[in-house]
């Protein structure tokens, strides 16, 4: 699979403070990248030196198999946490500055825009001022404007945050949409379940160093402890919970049910099939509910970094 | 991707369309004009107050000299006891009292006359009185030598020095002034376009910061670019509005020129005509003195320097708004920045006047953080061609070099949210 983007190697240091040390990603083209960690772990700075904001002190970063050139600007549509608009400039105006300092013409940029205010149904905000919009609404306008020059790469950083649910939802779905037009996606985020939803690729940034990196599924199938959640009904359930407790590696587990039953987490030996617990459990009570235990992306994130410290 | 245009064109557009600036533009030499007026007004209603002084003179040789003037008026008091005297001046609210004792000597008398006064007199109440006294008892003096007044008179020499410069044009003695004036107000508007620019500029730096659009601009924009945009459109703006106020400055002085020609009107009394007419001499002398004066030179140089100065100190704004979250936090930085400027402003104000071409004056103008304004002082006093050169080029060099500097602190300042910059952070940033 190309790379859509690579970093090599890349350290940042900030008089004392290191930001990023030998920090390596690739990005898989056409994919959604997750990028991962605490705060102060060295996203930003990431992300900044990948918009050629600021330069590495060492380590080189690669768009498309070239090395970063300020050429790529344009190929490049980032949308900052940290955001916001003139307030005294009307929409349209502010809009089309933008799209012009990402180098397109006047006509183009009319047009785009007009597609895009039509899309979102947002064209009677054209004259407005931003002063006049609410959070949500300018959030609009500047996801247009990150994705209206049609990047090849695409960096949202909390892209949902300050959304209702609903555009939210608008917002996601534009997203995938890009992806599948062929736009590569990175994505940085502390909501893990966006990152559930959407990547399929991702990296955990901590202390200015990667400590995981590479396909979600990969990641999850190496994470996971060969343990099944069990709902049963049995006539004396403790007599079973202490027969089981002997056998088995068991945790109490928690899910809702609209009757009784009894609840467990069964951990077997990374040897052991599932089908023979399945048949002893069935020998013993009438099983309600099986299924393997998945590790959450949050899961992940919270043992990892909490090993790390 | 040259992106320059596009953000000068946008900054010039956002300051020329505050409404702040509209007002300014079209308001200030209204409020000028509006200004110079009262103020003359005010000294008008000034001079109309007649002041009354009473007069006790003991020896009632000097009562018949005190003439009443337009604004003062003399009352015999010499009547009363001293001390009746002042205490009808004070029940009756007179301006002052003056006391002539009656003294054997001429000589004696010169040291014990008074005036006794509520406030401490103004001196163009008092230096005609002692001019008075001193001529009348100066003449007494000579006749009781022996001298014929008339002859001391007649052999009294007037000197009118003639004023004319190397090349053979006449100046009065208002040339002085005048240039003082136009001198004075270039550095001064000078000043203030250095400060009230120079502030849009900051302004607008922290409005970026503070928004956080600062962000999605930085990634399609070289943060230089962004603050040259960003000087260069700003300072489009003020030469703009300096335009405006040159253009409306001329449309009123030829009004106001065109209205002084009609002025005498007919029912005006032959007095007052010759009045007026040796009123417009005058008005005429100070025109040919202004007209005289290098004005389009001058106009040429105040957007020399201007462009300077205001590059300077805006890409030190620049900096400062870059060092800072929000406008209050930027006053710590703001000292520094002023304290030249308001140097350059005393400077002029009294070491050009005093000696245009003195050590001060000259070192002054060629110190870029004070030059623009006091070689703008300086100018209408006539300064070698080489000397202006000179402090231009030391003025844009150390434009180039502060850009650079300024363009340092503000690729760092933009991007740091919530820091509470000091002078040590910022002197680490210039290593980042």
């Amino acid at each position: 699979m190309t790379q859509a983007l690579e970093a090599k190697q890349v350290s940042k240091r900030f008089g004392e403070f290191t930001a990023l040390e030998e920090m390596s990603i690739q990005v898989p083209a056409g994919s959604i990248f997750g990028l991962l960690g605490p705060n102060g772990a060295g996203k930003t700075t990431l992300i900044r030196i990948i918009n050629q904001i600021t330069l590495p002190d060492s380590g080189a970063v690669f768009l498309n198999g070239e090395p970063l050139q300020p050429k790529h600007i344009k190929d490049i549509g980032y949308l900052p946490e940290e955001r916001g608009l003139y307030k005294s400039m009307r929409v349209g105006e502010q809009a089309m500055y933008l799209a012009q300092l990402k180098g397109l013409s006047k006509k183009e940029a009319n047009q785009r825009l007009k597609y895009w205010f039509d899309k979102f149904e947002i064209t009677h905000w054209w004259d407005k001022k931003i002063q006049e919009l609410s959070k949500g609404m300018a959030q609009k306008v500047q996801f247009i404007v990150t994705v209206l020059h049609q990047p090849k790469l695409l960096i949202f950083d909390e892209p949902f945050s300050g959304f209702d649910p609903i555009n939210a939802n608008v917002i996601k779905d534009e997203i995938l949409q890009l992806r599948d037009e062929g736009a590569t996606v990175i994505f940085s985020t502390h909501r893990m379940e966006s990152v559930e939803e959407l990547c399929d690729h991702m990296a955990l940034l901590n202390r200015s160093k990667k400590i995981l990196d590479g396909k979600v599924s990969d990641i999850k199938k190496a994470y996971k402890s060969n343990t099944f959640e069990v709902g049963l009904h049995s006539d004396n359930q403790e007599a079973l919970a202490g027969e089981l407790a002997q056998k088995f590696k068991v945790t109490p587990a928690y899910f809702k049910t609209i009757d009784e039953q009894l609840k467990l987490n069964i951990t077997l030996d990374a040897s052991a099939n599932s089908n023979d617990l399945l048949g002893y459990l069935a020998s013993k009570s009438k099983i309600v509910r099986f299924n393997e235990v998945i590790p959450t992306v949050n899961e992940i994130f919270i043992k990892t970094i909490s090993e790390n410290e | 991707m040259n992106n320059l245009p596009l953000i000068i064109k946008r900054e010039f557009i956002s300051r020329v369309r505050n409404k702040t600036f509209i007002i300014m533009t079209f308001l200030s030499p209204l409020i000028l004009i509006g200004m110079i007026g009262v103020i003359s007004w005010l000294t008008t209603l000034n001079n109309d107050e007649i002041r009354e002084i009473a007069l006790v003179d003991e020896t009632g040789k000097f009562i018949q000299d005190f003439k009443n003037t337009e604004n003062v008026r003399y009352l015999d008091y010499s009547k009363l006891s001293l001390n009746d005297a002042k205490d009808s001046v004070v029940i009756k609210k007179l301006y002052g009292l003056l006391y002539i004792p009656l003294k054997s000597t001429n000589a004696e008398l010169s040291k014990a006359i008074q005036f006794y006064a509520e406030d401490s007199p103004n001196l163009s109440v008092i230096n005609p009185i002692e001019d008075l006294i001193a001529t009348k008892l100066t003449n007494q003096n000579f006749e009781k030598e022996g001298f014929d007044l008339t002859t001391i008179e007649n052999s009294r020499a007037k000197v009118n020095i003639q004023i004319e410069n190397f090349t053979g044009e006449k100046t009065s003695k208002m040339s002085n002034y005048v240039k003082m004036f136009f001198g004075g107000a270039a550095g001064y508007l000078l000043f203030m376009f250095i400060i009230i620019y120079g502030n849009m500029v900051m302004r607008s730096v922290i409005e970026e910061k503070s928004n956080r659009i600062i962000e999605i601009i930085i990634s399609s924009v070289k943060p230089m670019q962004l603050m040259m945009g960003k000087i260069l459109g700003t300072s489009f703006a003020g030469m703009l509005q300096f335009l405006i106020w040159v253009i409306l400055g001329g449309v009123l002085l030829l009004i106001t020129s065109s209205l002084f020609e009609v002025s005498p009107s007919p029912v005006a009394s032959g007095a007052a005509i010759d009045a007026v007419q040796s009123n417009s001499n005058e008005i005429g002398l100070l025109l040919q003195d202004i007209l005289r004066l290098p004005l389009i030179f001058l106009v040429c140089l105040f957007f020399v320097y201007f462009v300077g100065g205001y590059f300077l100190y805006s890409s030190i704004y620049a900096a400062i708004g870059a060092a800072v979250d929000s406008e209050t936090d930027s006053q710590q930085f703001m000292l520094p920045v002023l304290i030249p400027l308001m140097l350059g402003i005393y400077v002029g104000f009294f070491s050009v006047i005093e000696n245009p071409h003195g050590t001060v004056s000259t070192i002054f103008s060629m110190i870029p953080l004070t030059s623009p304004v006091v070689m703008l002082m300086r100018i209408p006093f006539g300064v070698p061609w080489y000397e202006i050169v000179i402090s231009v080029l030391i003025l844009f060099g150390s434009v180039i070099f502060m850009t650079w500097f300024a363009g340092r602190i503000y690729r760092v300042g933009i991007l740091m949210y919530g820091k509470k910059a000091s002078y040590k952070e910022i002197w680490k940033w210039l290593k980042y």
